[in-house]
């Protein structure tokens, strides 16, 4: 009997002790918390005004890429696009999108639809720098580019029209992390 | 019964250790720690208030840490070879380390000092000194890089340097050892009255910074210690201290330390300047060599001089005044008003603090003491402005706050003593760990000081750290001074040894960063500023390769037709054009370091294959997520070999 009286409050001076003690590290930890916040997206919110801008920036500065830029940014990758890379970025046009059967986009840039999203956004990356001079290599030596969502794509040279995955470039963008080659459809997964 | 109280007492004193002994556990005891630790504390992501500029003393680099937390966040390649940098071992930064006597990979580099404007520190650059082979070194505080080094003749131990005056119209710098001038072979026991000391006043060009060393006094052949320049109505002037006023030669601990007084020298450089402009002095020949790195072309060049302007301080009446300063003087520093000059006698207990407008009193109704070689003596109490008797022993060096207070170290009592300047009162004093030589507070040697903090660089360690057999790291401790006390705040390692600092607030050098190396500026004579420009061209057993690099790839990596025997110099571009993404280099048995290319910039290296074989080369820094791919081959064949020379990248 005299046992338990002892021990409670020696378990409750212990558990006095851990707080106390803990609540230094606690107060600090919630100062770089709030240090994060300031941060949100990491890498992606790092600018300089000498460097050339990276695939992020160009694309946030491109008015025909704006529901490109607000699905990155609903999927939330944005870093990926602005990280060491090497990278290529398949960049669809807004009016790509547009093309899609009606309520596509809005569907998925619902919150519970945002793996999907990002499967999608990611079937447009490829680790690697490949500008249209570079595409057209991939065709001549038969190599498929292998894309951030793990499929492979391949590119077809017809003439002057070089296609990625049936998407047309019709524009390349050299940026200080890769390449944007822009391209008028979305490129979907089979 | 009693065994039971027993018991319980012992437990219910339990908890109460455990509270002292787990909570002191994070600093020097409960509360007050954890709030000394905040004061130190930078956030993840969130910047230090002051840049800290280290010398690196016997690594002969200059280190940059930042404060209040200690960070170290670069050395910076001065006067040592850095493998890691490829400083002294690429083509381009060989000829900042030549010399008169050659190419030299070390030094020791003791006292950095600010560019100022008006008195006030300004963030262009930060100068350094070499005291064993004598240079001074300008650093770009926008690049960080080591961009100038001049070679002082007439000079040897270069130890009061350098020292920049208030508008940098100079970098001064003043020998240790006097010697020979010219150098010349003759009997080391005829060295009273035939050694001269040279003190170099190299001036600065305020666009570019380039140096040229204007004029040297030469003095009588004392040691010359430390320096300070006037400000204020000061300026114009500058104070060095000495010892070995005997003009001893040999057994100096005890020969040079006979007199009861040396001096501080008060040299009127703008009396000096005028009589350079009026064309009075003599030319004398000379040699040193002079070493500027261009931005422009990313490279050094080296050349020699071949003559200095002197002036004999014995042979020109009103150039130099001496001081006389109890005991071999060893710091020598001037108060942000300019009126004071504080000789720290550091076989004494006092520190002596000249009055300079009690000194042109002086001067003008030459209240003198003899003279030294023509020189003339001030009479010492004509020019006392006040003594700090400090109770410390072995003063060394003062710095002072915006407040009216000096700061001073103690060698032998290790100690920060503070003290305040006019009353000469003792006001706090605090130990250091152990043996402190040199303290910094932002801005020091100005009229502006900053003194939030003082560092204190120590150096003597023994057990304050995780012991790493004989050989210690030094340390340095930072102390808040913004109340009437001095506290303690953080103690951290250093690189080499800790000699002196200079600081700066953040904010005055952040805005002037470069971040990279703009391509179509780059005018490196074996630049390469696209792959279309990437070749490999030979001449004779030279072999020149212009290669680029962009993630994640050499162009070229294929490379054939090298030859045993052959020369080959790898000129390598880092086309990157974003920020933090350099590109390193290097091949399988090459006889020197790697190269570290920033974004935009041109650096060789030459590799002189000696085995036939296909050698691998590869990036070193890890620059992005293939960079475990970016690597190539260069086959070597045998000096008489028909392979032919070709150089390809995906076999195109």
């Amino acid at each position: 009997m005299k046992k338990i009286v002892i021990k409670i409050p020696i378990i409750a001076l212990v558990l006095m002790i851990l707080c106390a003690c803990g609540s230094s590290p606690q107060a600090s930890g919630g100062e770089s918390a709030e240090g994060a916040k300031t941060h949100p997206l990491g890498q992606a919110s790092v600018s300089d005004d000498v460097s050339d801008k990276n695939i992020l920036q160009v694309a946030i500065g491109s008015e025909a890429h704006s529901t490109l830029v607000a699905a990155v940014q609903a999927a939330q990758i944005e870093h990926v696009l602005v990280n060491a890379g090497p990278l290529t970025v398949f960049a669809p046009v807004n009016d790509a999108f547009a093309a899609l059967p009606e309520g596509t986009v809005e569907n998925l840039l619902l919150p519970e639809n945002k793996e999907t999203l990002s499967t999608i956004l990611k079937g447009h990356a490829a680790p690697g720098s490949f500008n249209l001079e570079g595409l057209k290599k991939e065709a001549r030596k038969g190599r498929k580019i292998f894309m951030a969502n793990e499929t492979y794509l391949e590119v077809v040279v017809d003439g002057d029209d070089v296609t990625v995955g049936g998407a047309k470039v019709i524009g390349t963008v050299q940026t200080s992390n890769g390449i944007i080659n822009v391209v008028d459809k979305v490129i979907l997964p089979n | 019964m009693n065994i039971n109280k027993k018991i319980l007492s012992i437990l219910m004193a339990l908890p109460f250790l455990f509270v002292i002994g787990s909570c002191s556990q994070g600093g020097n005891g409960g509360a007050l720690g954890s709030s000394v630790a905040d004061r130190v504390y930078v956030p993840p992501g969130e910047h230090d208030e002051f840049y800290a500029f280290i010398s690196g003393g016997f690594s002969g680099q200059l280190a940059i840490h930042g404060l209040p937390s200690g960070r170290l966040f670069k050395v910076i390649p001065v006067f040592s070879v850095d493998a890691e940098k490829a400083y002294g071992f690429n083509e381009e930064t060989k000829p900042l380390l030549n010399t008169s006597f050659g190419q030299i990979p070390w030094d020791d580099s003791h006292h950095p000092d600010l560019s100022q404007t008006n008195g006030e520190i300004d963030g262009r650059w930060c100068f350094i000194n070499a005291n064993n082979t004598p240079r001074i070194a300008r650093i770009s505080l926008s690049s960080f890089e080591t961009e100038e080094i001049i070679e002082l003749p007439n000079s040897a131990g270069n130890h009061s340097s350098s020292f920049v005056t208030e508008n940098t119209e100079y970098v001064v710098a003043g020998t240790r050892f006097s010697v020979p001038i010219p150098q010349r072979d003759m009997p080391i026991d005829e060295y009273k009255g035939n050694f001269k000391g040279a003190i170099s006043f190299i001036s600065v060009d305020q666009e570019t910074g380039r140096f040229d060393l204007s004029f040297q006094v030469i003095m009588p052949g004392f040691d010359y210690d430390l320096a300070h320049p006037g400000r204020g109505a000061s300026h114009g002037w500058m104070f060095f201290s000495t010892y070995n006023s005997e003009e001893a030669s040999t057994l100096m601990e005890v020969n040079a330390s006979q007199n009861d007084k040396d001096f501080i020298a008060a040299i009127n450089w703008k009396k000096a300047e005028e009589l350079i402009a009026s064309g009075d002095f003599e030319t004398m020949p000379t040699e040193y060599a002079h070493n500027v790195y261009d931005e422009s072309t990313h490279m050094a060049t080296s050349t020699m001089k071949k003559e200095v302007r002197v002036l004999d301080a014995s042979k020109y009446p009103g150039l130099v005044y001496l001081l006389p300063t109890p005991k071999s003087p060893h710091g020598c520093d001037v108060d942000p008003t300019g009126e004071y000059i504080i000789g720290s006698g550091k076989l004494s207990a006092t520190l002596t603090a000249h009055s300079f407008t009690k000194m042109l009193d002086a001067i003008e109704n030459e209240k003198f003491d003899g003279d030294a070689y023509g020189i003339p003596i001030l009479n010492y109490d004509d020019i006392v402005g006040g003594v700090v008797q400090s109770g410390g022993l072995g003063p060394l060096h003062t710095e002072f706050d915006e407040k009216g207070n000096g700061y001073t170290t103690f060698f032998i009592s290790s100690e920060v003593v503070k003290w305040k300047v006019g009353t000469w009162e003792v006001i706090d004093r605090q130990p250091t760990y152990y043996s402190v030589g040199h303290l910094m507070i932002p801005g020091g040697n100005s009229r502006k000081p900053f003194g939030k903090y003082v560092l204190a660089m120590n150096k003597i360690t023994k057990d304050r750290y995780l012991p790493t057999g004989p050989e210690l790291c030094q340390s340095a401790q930072l102390y808040d001074i913004s109340g009437e006390k001095m506290e303690l705040l953080i103690d951290f390692p250093t690189i080499g040894e800790p000699h002196y600092a200079a600081g700066a607030p953040a904010d005055l050098i952040k805005p002037n960063q470069t971040k990279i190396y703009k391509l179509e500026e780059n005018n490196h004579p074996y630049a390469a500023k696209s792959e279309s420009e990437t070749r490999v061209e030979r001449d004779g057993k030279e072999v020149h390769i212009y290669m680029t690099t962009i993630r994640s790839h050499f162009a070229p990596d294929n490379i054939e037709g090298i030859k045993v025997g052959d020369k080959v110099y790898f000129h390598v571009t880092n086309l990157e054009q974003d920020y933090d993404v350099p590109h390193g280099v290097s091949i399988i048995g090459a006889n020197t370091s790697e190269l570290l290319i920033m974004p935009g910039q041109t650096e060789t290296f030459v590799w002189e294959p000696k085995k036939e074989g296909v050698w691998p080369f590869y990036c070193t820094d890890f620059c992005s997520a293939l960079h475990q791919e970016m690597q190539g081959y260069v086959r070597v064949s045998a000096r008489n070999s028909n392979v032919p020379l070709k150089w390809t990248l995906d076999g195109e």
